[in-house]
């Protein structure tokens, strides 16, 4: 299948991920060769195979719901590039 | 020298006897990343203050008749995908250069714990997507054995270390072969435990269902200690195994005889370096006058495995990658217009290229229309991979293959063609796929000089069989004590 710069600029429209215009044409042309080499796999019947979902046989563990200490609220603000009063600061995003 | 040549056991039991300070053995291996680190680029961060700090408390606690741990004064180098507290933790990119962490991972506190001194972070392609460490937003690595060639990735800076004494050991990571294949590239023996083996708590994830810790080492026997230190059930990683932690050290020396080593045609294809092939081969005979018994398999869909695991590495990728938004670490794009705007900016601005083309590859393969036919195939086919192996285990005990079909390529050779780079991860992705344990080691030099590494796999949580394997070959050659010299 061949991708073409629009498709690569939705792709990265969903992924939030900006690209430059030569960003967008080298991603297109690269794209288009993985993807034809990962179409490889069509050459492979998979109707009746189940999908790996984990790697081994391992019950999905539970532990029981206690509070723990956690971080200081400061401390985890502290790498933050803006915040104040206890919160991270973004944009305005409600008028 | 003589520091810088022992062993980690063996340095750990003169520091627990006090015939060595840790301080002494820090300030070694310092003045020798101070010598060496300019041209070879193998850490990041390097953290004298923090080393020196360490050691003295470790000599401090001898003095006083305590117990200090496994690997007591051992100088570790830590790739620069482990969390450490207050120590700037940039995993290879722009986007996290200037973050210093509020917490401590789990595997970096277990060799703190067990008496390890970090002596810095160590360079990787960003985010761990690489073969060649040339994807580090911090410049490339080099090869010790030759400073014109790639040291392999994405723990490129963990390998090179290793190899050229700037560390005793390290811990690296591996999706896809990122421990074994530069332990490979550059002398080193490296391990990539089974699936859940090591916690992964406070490890920047890539791929979470294939990622894993692992250590780096100078010896099979190294690497062993190591292992036995970092494994083990973490109730912070739901993905980590509860089963007891194996005698690894002792699987060392157990020797072969009567082991069946599996030996599958499709890991001798076109395209394998007839010099590894060459070396490779002349080890299964080693192991076969050993006492081992060689037994012809066959895993037939390795042709596959590229494609599945790039389809799946990158679909995970994507969205593991969606936490690096601007807004609660890391950087952050100036003056954004809206929320939007800072989102999409601060990634541009961050990200390198191969981590933008594998955030645009994986999110393709998940996006509506395609999810079936990319994501979700490569999901069925990952289990026809993980078959194949379970098959090929009723009949052997361990399986002897090559680590990567070519050895150190030149800085910037592959750099333009990513397919190209993708598929000399052949020999070592199946294994992340199946979640099996993989080690690799040295077995000897091309006529260029440049290391080969010798591969072996076990069954889920057969590492004793892998040590078992590697110890055995190893006795046997002193090609894991060549040093590089390391030439400007």
């Amino acid at each position: 299948m061949k991708i073409s710069p629009e498709q690569v600029q939705r792709v990265g429209e969903l992924a939030r991920l900006q690209l430059s215009s030569e960003e967008t044409l080298a991603l297109a042309a690269q794209l288009s060769r993985l993807v034809a080499h990962f179409e490889q796999l069509d050459e492979l019947d998979t109707s009746a195979v189940e999908p790996t979902s984990h790697v081994l046989p391992l019950a999905c563990p539970q532990r029981s719901d206690v509070t723990r200490p956690s971080l200081a609220r400061a401390l985890l603000l502290s790498p933050a590039p803006l915040h104040e009063d206890g919160y991270f600061v973004v944009p305005k995003i409600i008028d | 020298m003589e520091i810088l040549e022992l062993t980690a056991t063996a340095l750990a039991e003169q520091v627990r006897s006090k015939q060595l300070s840790a301080v002494e053995v820090a300030r070694a291996y310092l003045a020798r990343i101070a010598e060496l680190d300019p041209i070879l680029h193998a850490y990041i961060t390097v953290d004298a203050d923090g080393a020196l700090e360490a050691a003295r408390a470790i000599d401090a606690r001898l003095a006083r008749g305590e117990d200090v741990g496994a690997l007591a004064g051992v100088p570790i180098a830590l790739k620069d995908i482990f969390v450490t507290r207050g120590l700037r933790t940039t995993c290879g990119s722009r986007i996290l250069a200037d973050w210093v962490p509020p917490y401590e991972g789990m595997p970096s506190a277990r060799l703190r714990a067990a008496g390890a001194v970090v002596l810095g972070k160590a360079n990787m392609d960003e985010f761990a997507m690489g073969s060649s460490n040339e994807n580090s937003a911090f410049g490339a690595c080099r090869n010790p054995w030759d400073i014109e060639r790639v040291p392999g990735g994405s723990s490129g800076g963990s390998a090179a270390a290793v190899a050229a004494r700037l560390c005793l050991g390290a811990l690296g990571t591996d999706t896809g072969g990122s421990i074994r294949q530069p332990a490979a590239l550059c002398g080193a023996v490296g391990i990539k435990p089974t699936y859940g083996r090591v916690s992964r708590y406070g490890v920047i994830a890539f791929a979470s269902s294939l990622d894993q810790v692992g250590p780096l080492a100078r010896t099979t026997e190294d690497a062993a200690a190591l292992l036995e230190v970092i494994a083990g059930h973490d109730p912070l990683d739901a993905t980590s195994l509860p089963q007891p932690v194996g005698r690894y050290r002792e699987a060392c020396r157990r020797g072969v005889r009567g082991l069946r080593i599996g030996v599958p045609a499709e890991y001798f294809a076109a395209g394998l370096d007839p010099e590894i092939e060459g070396a490779v081969r002349a080890a299964i005979d080693e192991l076969v006058g050993q006492g081992a018994e060689l037994v012809e398999i066959s895993l037939p869909h390795t042709k596959y495995a590229i494609a599945t695991y790039y389809l799946l590495c990158t679909a995970e990728a994507s969205s593991n990658l969606a936490r690096y938004d601007g807004v609660r670490f890391g950087m952050r794009a100036a003056r954004p217009q809206d929320l939007g705007d800072l989102y999409s900016r601060t990634r541009h601005d961050g990200f390198g290229p191969e981590v933008k083309r594998r955030i645009i590859l994986g999110t393709f393969a998940l996006s509506a229309g395609y999810y079936d036919a990319y994501y979700a195939k490569g999901q069925r086919v990952r289990t026809l991979i993980r078959q194949d192996f379970s098959q090929a285990f009723e009949r052997c005990d361990a399986i002897v293959v090559p680590t990567s079909p070519i050895t150190a390529f030149k800085l910037g050779e592959r750099l333009d063609d990513p397919l190209q780079m993708y598929l000399a991860d052949i020999y070592t992705i199946s294994c992340n796929l199946a979640g099996l344990p993989g080690l690799s080691l040295p077995c000897g030099f091309s006529s260029q000089g440049l290391p080969i590494g010798l591969q072996v796999l076990g069954r889920p949580l057969g590492e004793e069989q892998v040590f078992a394997v590697a110890g055995a070959y190893e006795q046997a050659h002193d090609w894991h004590r060549r040093v590089p010299e390391v030439r400007r």
